[in-house]
């Protein structure tokens, strides 16, 4: 009899260890991706395989752009340091492969937020870094100043497998213009291509344009035309499934938007912890308990705004002091005229 | 039948069907945890995108499968030109090779050794945007006989415009027909009667002369629509009407051709040479002049050693064709397994079906080839 009671009481302070090891890590437990990424101890990011402002190695292998600063974002928060991120160059064609295939767990490569690659294939949209819209590049001697000029035979270069390809579709067709679509998988190729002479346009989101205009041998032989047909909202995505990641990274995206709202900065964040106002003070985690919403500590969003700063910073840093669109146009704050709005951090 | 040789060939196909049921169950059970559905439904959807350069009618409002036949079309049309081209250049350099003029043989032997060792992606590469930055713009082009325009644009050609087209069609498959039941006979009557009969020059007044009538009493009428140039802006041109033919299947067409044509070379050379120089000196000794030593003794044995290695260079240069994607030809794999792919996401469905199109492709060369290889191997009596 006592032998069993022994045993029992074993049992129940076993079942007692284990009950408090997964109230413990319960956040942590509920994201299979939260878990591995500590685990491994880096974020494994998807980027482009080279587009200037968004994400861009140089010849040292660093990383940079404000794509790429998402990653860092969350590597900030979930491991403490902005550098732990393993970035992996994607075409347009791997992307969602290799996002779906767990070869990488956020993507964060200039993709467009469209209802079927949301709903359709495995993959969840987390929010809006980038506000683009597609427009066409030419040759300035060529005299076309406006979409409207384009003619019937029109060749027009572009990437392979994007919403480009259907949108330059849409456009000629609503203008009735007979036109040949020259698909290459790599941004590279397109250059190469509408450079030499193959192309009389090249069409592509208007930031791409103005990122891959600086690769021409004459830049200024070349200019964008005013018009924007498409809506290119353009944002990190995650696996459909694990609710917990995907709330890390929207908030981790959603913070560095909401710091440049507080006018919170890297340099001023730590001291913004004695601010009088509490929305700046929950922002850099002296009020609340959001981290442990998330299944992180309280200090996850000071890190993100110390390390990588906030979204103001991170687009003068990427895409304004290198002169690709020094004009933020929509992607200012709306308390300054532009279409950036995030949910509050309480 | 024997139990005991039965039973392991079972054993094999069970763990075949088990190892695949289990990678295809695994991949069922993943893609539902993720959130993926399976299924062919989309190939009948609109494809919303185009197409530079199609043999069939298509724009974005026909269906993926659509789609689809416009990449495999372009895929046969890029192989067999290529296929075409790489047998002729192959023989030609393959013979030149074996001859005894220094020059020629040295020449031969710097192409295959330079071209057949530099990897094809980078021949591609280089054939495309070489072309590129050495043709001219179309406004600056030199007509070519007046009627051909070779742009960075495309190769403008000019076009038939057909009256009553299957008229025509038909003599020639009437003319194609008969030729077939002269050969047929001539063989006959040789091994009967030992008269040759001039099967080659019939067959070549056959192939003129019904096309001909066709035009005289049929009805048949052909106009040529020759390619003008056409402004754009003030700078762009561009040529329209005629055949256009894009830069990409040229100097795709072009790499392809010259890569697999070394390797047709060296099978050519090793047939020829695998021929025991008795079996010449003996035709010539009865009397065969040397066009029938060739036709008639040499070759038919130097086929049967060039034929199956040469199989697998048509092989090769079908499967090569899809690094056409790298370039922007429309084949098989960038409108289908490309753009189609990425617009659907279905990576699963086209895929598979583009694996197995490639395996029918391939199949079916191998099939052709194979026949052929057995009907010109030597035929115990």
């Amino acid at each position: 009899m006592f032998k069993y009671l022994k045993q029992l009481t074993s049992l129940v302070a076993m079942v007692a260890v284990l009950f408090t090891f997964t109230t413990e890590t319960m956040a942590a437990k509920k994201s299979k991706t939260l878990k591995n990424t500590q685990k491994k101890g880096f974020v494994r990011c998807g980027v482009s395989q080279g587009l200037p402002g968004f994400s861009n190695a140089d010849a040292a292998g660093n990383w940079t752009g404000v794509d790429v600063d998402v990653c860092r974002a969350v590597a900030a928060a979930v491991l403490g340091d902005a550098n732990k991120v393993k970035f992996t160059p994607l075409s347009a064609k791997e992307r969602f492969t290799a996002l779906t295939s767990n070869e990488i767990d956020i993507l964060s490569r200039n993709t467009t937020w469209t209802l079927s690659r949301d709903a359709d294939i495995g993959l969840t949209f987390v929010g809006v870094n980038f506000y683009d819209g597609q427009g066409f590049m030419v040759r300035k001697n060529s005299g076309i100043s406006s979409v409207n000029d384009f003619k019937a035979g029109v060749s027009a270069c572009t990437n392979l497998g994007t919403t480009t390809e259907l949108n330059m579709r849409d456009f000629f067709n609503s203008k009735g213009i007979q036109y040949e679509p020259v698909t290459f998988e790599k941004a590279d190729e397109v250059v190469a291509a509408y450079d030499a002479g193959r192309c009389d346009t090249y069409t592509t989101d208007k930031s791409g344009l103005a990122a891959q205009r600086i690769k021409l041998s004459n830049p200024d032989d070349h200019m964008v035309l005013p018009e924007t047909i498409s809506k290119e909202p353009l944002g990190p995505v995650v696996r459909q499934g694990d609710s917990v990641w995907e709330d890390i990274v929207r908030w981790s995206l959603n913070t560095m938007i909401e710091a440049e709202e507080y006018g919170v900065t890297s340099a001023n964040a730590d001291s913004m912890k004695t601010s009088d106002n509490p929305a700046v003070k929950r922002l850099v985690g002296a009020e609340g308990e959001l981290g442990a919403a998330l299944g992180l500590d309280n200090e996850w969003s000071l890190r993100i705004i110390k390390q990588v700063g906030n979204y103001g910073e991170s687009y003068k840093r990427n895409i304004a002091d290198t002169g690709i669109l020094p004009d933020r146009g929509p992607n200012e704050l709306w308390t300054k005229g532009g279409i950036l709005y995030v949910p509050p951090a309480r | 039948m024997n139990i005991k040789k039965i039973l392991p060939q079972l054993l094999t196909l069970l763990v075949v069907i088990l190892v695949f049921g289990f990678f295809s169950y695994n991949a069922q059970i993943n893609m539902e945890n993720r959130g993926i559905t399976f299924g062919y439904g989309f190939l009948s959807q609109e494809s919303s995108f185009d197409v530079q350069f199609s043999l069939i009618e298509y724009d974005g409002s026909h269906s993926y499968f659509r789609a689809y036949l416009v990449g495999l079309l372009n895929t046969i049309l890029v192989s067999v030109i290529g296929i075409i081209f790489a047998t002729i250049i192959g023989v030609v350099v393959g013979i030149a090779r074996l001859s005894n003029n220094y020059l020629i043989n040295r020449t031969a032997a710097v192409y295959v050794e330079f071209f057949r060792n530099i990897p094809l992606l980078l021949q591609i590469f280089f054939w495309y945007f070489a072309a590129l930055r050495a043709l001219p713009l179309p406004q600056d082009t030199e007509p070519m006989f007046g009627v051909f325009f070779l742009t960075i644009k495309g190769f403008f050609v000019p076009a038939f415009v057909w009256n009553n087209l299957d008229v025509f069609i038909y003599s020639i498959i009437a003319a194609i027909i008969s030729i077939i039941f002269i050969r047929i006979y001539a063989k006959k009557k040789q091994e009967n009667e030992g008269i040759q009969t001039p099967v080659l020059s019939i067959s070549i007044g056959l192939l003129l002369i019904l096309p001909i009538l066709s035009f005289l009493f049929g009805g048949v009428d052909a106009s040529v629509e020759i390619p003008v140039i056409k402004q754009l802006s003030q700078s762009g041109f561009t040529f329209e009407g005629g055949i256009k033919l894009p830069p990409e299947l040229i100097s795709l067409a072009l790499a392809l051709s010259l890569y697999t044509a070394t390797f047709i070379a060296e099978c050519v050379r090793a047939g020829v040479q695998g021929v025991s120089k008795g079996q010449k000196e003996a035709a010539a000794s009865i009397g065969l002049t040397p066009n029938q030593v060739l036709k008639l003794v040499i070759m038919p044995q130097a086929l049967r050693i060039i034929i199956p290695p040469t199989t697998n260079q048509y092989l090769n240069l079908t499967k090569n064709s899809s690094l056409a994607a790298a370039i922007a030809y429309p084949d098989l794999v960038l409108v289908f397994a490309g753009t189609a792919l990425m617009q659907t996401g279905r990576a699963i469905e086209i895929v598979s079906i583009t694996m197995l199109t490639y395996l029918s492709l391939s199949i079916s060369i191998s099939i052709f080839m194979n026949w052929y290889n057995k009907k010109i191997a030597i035929k115990e009596k």
